[in-house]
């Protein structure tokens, strides 16, 4: 599969990555090769296979509806990077 | 002008009543201190997994059965991936591919008119944080305490075609919900609010038009005005020959007007796939039945039973179940003091009078179902007569105040001394000759201007029943 | 006597003795790793402090006569650093959480607390448990203790050289795509991968969800047993466990496989096998047989296919997983930004490798609309027919018996520069995790270059015992090499 600049723009802008121009030219022959090897795939009849997420057919896990958590707050915040007034902070984002 | 139709569409997020989240044991308690209804779960904390709150999809359920919903027995939650700092894990826990309620619908009349809005699906989601601008950093102070409140996300048919349909689907839907216990349904604290998705065509044309959104719309009022201004701008685009372009736009009721939202940096592009810490959830007929038998009284049937159980008027029914909050308020005071019509008149007409004035929606009301069969006890048996009555009321309603206390600690006791009244009769009489004269002369209306006077010597506080009674007597 | 040199059996059995206490052990333990580690590199952050008053605590423990049910008390032991240890660094080798103090335990950590182990310190590993060489690691490559020059296999590089290099009695690992398996068989070590669901997966830092499971490595089959038995069980945490009510591995650690069924599937032996590497399988196939076992070759073509679903699958969910680094809750954010955006991408282009980008635009796209249905789809219904194709056998064989790896342990750098290469390694071990069964990798043998050759045993679901008693078993025709410590030095 030939990878495009514009693919490797979209899919590193999905991912919120910003690549240099060394890093793009060497994502495009890396992914076109690891693409084209995935397509092997294609040679498998799959028509009418249910495509499957878990190996092992659990279902109906659940929780009870109880409240069992205190306040965390200091635990939960004690790695961020920026905080202030017991929120966590970000550049402005309300406009 | 040419002849256009609106075409509206409805997402409504309805916030469900369960005591903890979605996918932990925090609580859905609404309000706190910032980040303080928070676990390493609900914030993302690498590593951490989420475990299913069985009363969600019991809720999503029984929500989907009283919208005429087909229920996804086999059903599964998928992740929705974007970037935002509302979004601890840059995805939210949703459904796509087999949502666990499709193909319903609501009836709902407009002037008389009935007409059935379309459901399309309800899906089950997490709630995402809250932004708070901080003016003083110029930075967003981000709130987590309701990231993994449970959701569920109702999407209408693009079947409406006014804002009083729009009105008149929330207020339907709203009652539902909140007959069910699903949801309290707060709009003013945002249990409920809607996405709206907005066209023009021109009546006739066999294509939908280009559409609108406009976001988080919790207020009636203004999802009202905000139909009215988006329908006129398109329609306007529309005759100056312009294109209506497909986007977000945030409706701002102050300027009433709407706005283009920046659009996001970069294409929305969610990769939604099957979410692989959840596991599939499997709704046999067995629970389904369970689910069916447990449903509460709904509005209909509860009009009813007013009807014939408590012999209310039809008009009194209708108005009292319009609110599950009235309603609720009705059964409660009614199984404490057992007078269906006198609950009923008061609140008909000084609960219903108050919430005017204040503008206050019934959900709002705080006073307690003891109080009202209190006060109506205390009318009852005399103690205080309806004057100061209405008086105590204004007192119970503003601060939920005992009425027996407050009637007691403020000397408001009707006087039931007849010793004491005769004196001050005989008082009025020996004051107001002309009157007495009036009275035997056959102006019967005279006899009303010496209640009144005996009441104001009274302040008030007696039955004007046992004044008339000494009165005639003493005349 | 060397402490460190014991098994982890050995040496709880000599601390329930009075022996050797907790403290000495722990001690030894650590002045090996400042002694030895800045050789292989297997640790990146050793909780010296921390393992010393844990090592306390545990020798009370014992002396008050508890613990007595639990065999690794006391013993030193590492995790692979992509486990939840409350306020001890977790780095998942990554940049992105270099100073990162989870603000709770993993289940097994909970798990191995309760078993009185002592954890000594976090191991080294590919960043976020992308790759199979330990090379992605962002604090440095670990070097294979067999020789320096060659890597350890990974992601769970650490962890299995650690145990070669006895820097720990053993060590828990977590296998994706066979993380546990090829550097076990890199390092001439023990390491079982169980099947999905047995290990709780809370605390453990997302690569692919549907496909990670912690396992142990570890010096020879018994201690890995042991180990599996103490982390093993199931977890209202996690709602993918399995609760089976079963968990008394150590009852299958029996000399005998008369009448087991063992079966090899012909492309596990064919084409891209290094010939020494497959002469060394098949001499083990004839000691199982010569023990009473009924070996067969059998055809099971479908594996082929393991690999690309394998990587639209691994990178999907991983895409999705690591969007959650982003700068704002935890972790390292980008220094000089300029508004919401710029944090973003300038922290996690700063913040991940190469390899870890690589995948979760590899994720991005297979997700992105369009090409969900031929990607991502597909891959789930080649892993269905995967998962039918391993039924099948299953239904005529007890286990399955192939190599971990095609070759022995490549030479660092060997790969770097090639991805696919790279992902081409994991021939053998992918299918079983799309498969969600469990395997074991023991050493079987060496090459010519004195590099030691790993045998894959595979078990149908929840059949660890299977694999437990044929490894037990083949383990007792062959002593435990230790690594010379000399090559490369
Ligand atoms: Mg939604
Ligand atoms: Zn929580």
């Amino acid at each position: 599969m030939k990878i495009t600049d514009e693919t490797i723009d979209y899919v590193s802008a999905l991912a919120k990555l910003v690549l240099s121009q060394e890093e793009k030219e060497k994502a495009e022959v890396d992914l076109g090769n690891i693409l084209g090897y995935i397509e092997t795939m294609n040679e498998l009849d799959t028509e009418g296979i249910e495509p499957m997420s878990h190996a092992f057919p659990l279902k109906n896990v659940f929780r009870e509806d109880v409240v069992t958590n205190g306040d965390d707050r200091d635990n939960v915040l004690s790695n961020a990077p920026v905080k202030k007034d017991g929120s966590f902070v970000v550049p402005k984002t309300v406009e | 002008m040419k002849n256009y139709e609106t075409v509206i569409g409805l997402e409504v997020h309805v916030e469900l009543a369960t005591k903890s989240k979605i996918f932990c044991g925090c609580t859905t308690e609404f309000g706190g201190a910032p980040n303080t209804h928070v676990c390493p779960v609900c914030t993302g904390m690498p590593g951490t997994l989420p475990v299913l709150n069985k009363k969600v999809v019991e809720y999503a359920i029984a929500a989907g059965l009283a919208t005429g919903c087909t229920i996804t027995q086999k059903c599964k939650f998928d992740r929705k991936n974007y970037f935002y700092p509302d979004l601890p894990k840059a995805y939210q826990v949703s459904q796509l591919y087999l949502p666990i309620c499709r193909d319903g619908g609501i009836e709902i009349e407009v002037d008389g008119v009935k007409k059935v809005i379309g459901i399309h699906e309800i899906h089950m989601e997490e709630d995402a944080g809250k932004l708070v601008h901080d003016p003083w950093d110029d930075c967003t102070l981000v709130d987590y305490n309701r990231c993994g409140v449970p959701l569920v996300e109702i999407v209408s048919d693009p079947d409406m075609r006014s804002a009083d349909e729009v009105i008149a689907y929330l207020e339907k839907l709203k009652l539902i919900l909140q007959y069910l216990g699903v949801s309290d349904c707060k709009m003013q604290e945002g249990s409920l609010r809607a996405d709206i998705n907005l066209s023009i065509r021109e009546v006739g044309a066999p294509e939908f038009g280009t559409r609108t959104e406009m976001k988080n719309m919790n207020s009636f009022k203004a999802i009202a005005r905000a139909i009215e201004g988006e329908r006129k701008r398109q329609i306007e685009l529309l005759e100056y020959g312009k294109k209506v372009v497909q986007e977000t736009r945030r409706w701002d009721d102050n300027k009433d007007t709407s706005f283009a939202m920046r659009s996001k940096e970069d294409a929305q592009d969610y990769r939604y796939f099957p979410e692989p810490d959840l596991v599939p959830i499997e709704i046999g007929d067995d629970w389904l039945e369970e689910i069916k038998n447990r449903e509460p009284e709904l509005r209909d049937a509860k009009m009813l039973r007013y009807e014939t159980e408590y012999d209310i008027p039809e008009y009194d029914a209708v108005i009292i179940t319009g609110s599950k909050k009235l309603a609720d308020i009705f059964e409660a005071t009614v199984a404490i003091c057992n007078k269906p019509k006198e609950v009923s008149n008061w609140l008909m007409v000084e609960t219903m009078r108050l919430l005017k004035e204040h503008e206050m929606e019934p959900e709002e009301i705080k006073f307690a179902p003891e109080n009202l069969a209190k006060l109506i006890g205390l009318v009852d048996t005399k103690a205080i007569n309806r004057t100061v009555a209405k008086e105590v009321f204004e007192k119970v309603f503003a601060e939920n105040i005992d009425p027996e206390q407050y009637v007691e600690a403020n000397g408001l006791k009707t006087v039931n001394d007849e010793g004491a009244l005769r004196t001050t009769i005989e008082g009025i009489i020996a004051a107001n000759p002309q009157s007495v004269e009036d009275y035997h002369n056959g102006k019967e209306k005279a006899i009303g201007f010496l209640v009144g006077q005996t009441m104001k010597a009274m302040k008030g506080k007696a039955d004007p029943g046992m004044i008339n009674q000494i009165l005639k007597e003493l005349l | 006597m060397d402490i460190t040199t014991l098994t982890a059996l050995e040496l709880s059995a000599k601390i329930k003795d009075g022996e050797i206490s907790v403290v000495e052990a722990t001690k030894a333990q650590i002045e090996r790793i400042k002694k030895e580690d800045q050789k292989y590199n297997c640790y990146v952050t050793v909780l010296e402090e921390e393992a010393l008053a844990r090592a306390q605590q545990v020798q009370a423990l014992i002396d008050a006569g508890e613990l007595k049910d639990s065999p690794l008390a006391g013993v030193p032991m590492a995790i692979k650093d992509n486990m939840c240890t409350k306020g001890a660094l977790t780095t998942c080798s990554s940049k992105i959480l270099g100073n990162f103090k989870p603000p709770y335990n993993a289940t097994v950590v909970e798990k191995l607390e309760a078993a009185g182990a002592i954890i000594i310190g976090k191991l080294n590993m590919d960043e976020f448990a992308m790759g199979s060489t330990t090379e992605t690691s962002f604090y440095g490559p670990t070097k294979n203790p067999w020789n320096v020059e060659h890597v350890p296999g990974g992601s769970s590089g650490g962890a299995a050289a650690a145990v070669a290099a006895e820097e720990a009695f053993y060590t828990l690992g977590s296998d994706t795509g066979g993380s546990i398996r090829q550097p076990s068989s890199f390092c001439g070590v023990t390491g079982i991968k169980p099947t999905y669901g047995t290990v709780s997966r809370y605390g453990l830092i997302a690569y692919a969800s549907s496909l990670d499971q912690i396992g142990p490595i570890a010096r020879n089959v018994s201690d890995c047993v042991a180990a599996l038995e103490v982390i093993s069980g199931y977890d209202k945490k996690d709602s993918t466990s399995v609760d089976t009510g079963e968990y008394k591995y150590t009852d299958a650690l029996v000399d005998d496989v008369k009448g087991m069924k063992i079966g090899i599937p012909r492309g596990y032996i064919g084409k891209g096998l290094d010939e020494e590497v497959k002469n060394s399988i098949l001499k083990a196939a004839k000691v199982l047989e010569e023990k009473g076992a009924i070996v067969e070759e059998f055809d099971m073509d479908i594996v082929d296919y393991a690999i690309p679903a394998y990587y639209v699958i691994a990178s999907a969910e991983a895409s999705s997983n690591l969007s959650r680094f982003d700068g704002v809750k935890y972790g390292y954010r980008t220094e000089d930004f300029n508004g919401l955006q710029d944090v973003y991408k300038k922290t996690r282009s700063e913040g991940f490798g190469m390899e870890v980008k690589r995948r979760m635009m590899i994720g991005a796209f297979v997700l992105s609309s369009g090409y969900y249905d031929a990607y991502y789809n597909k891959a789930l219904k080649v892993k269905a027919l995967i998962k039918e194709g391993f039924d099948k056998a299953f239904s005529k064989y007890d286990v399955i018996l192939g190599p971990t790896a095609p070759s022995t342990a490549l030479k660092i750098g060997e790969n770097l520069s090639d991805p696919l290469k790279m992902y081409l390694g994991d021939i053998y071990t992918v299918s079983v995790n799309l498969a969600g069964l469990p395997a074991i990798s023991l050493p079987c043998g060496m090459d010519s270059k004195g590099l030691p050759i790993g045998l894959q045993l595979i078990g149908k679901h929840f059949g660890e015992k299977d694999i437990i008693r044929a490894a037990y078993s083949f383990e007792q025709t062959r002593e435990y090499v230790r690594p010379t410590f000399t090559k490369g030095e």
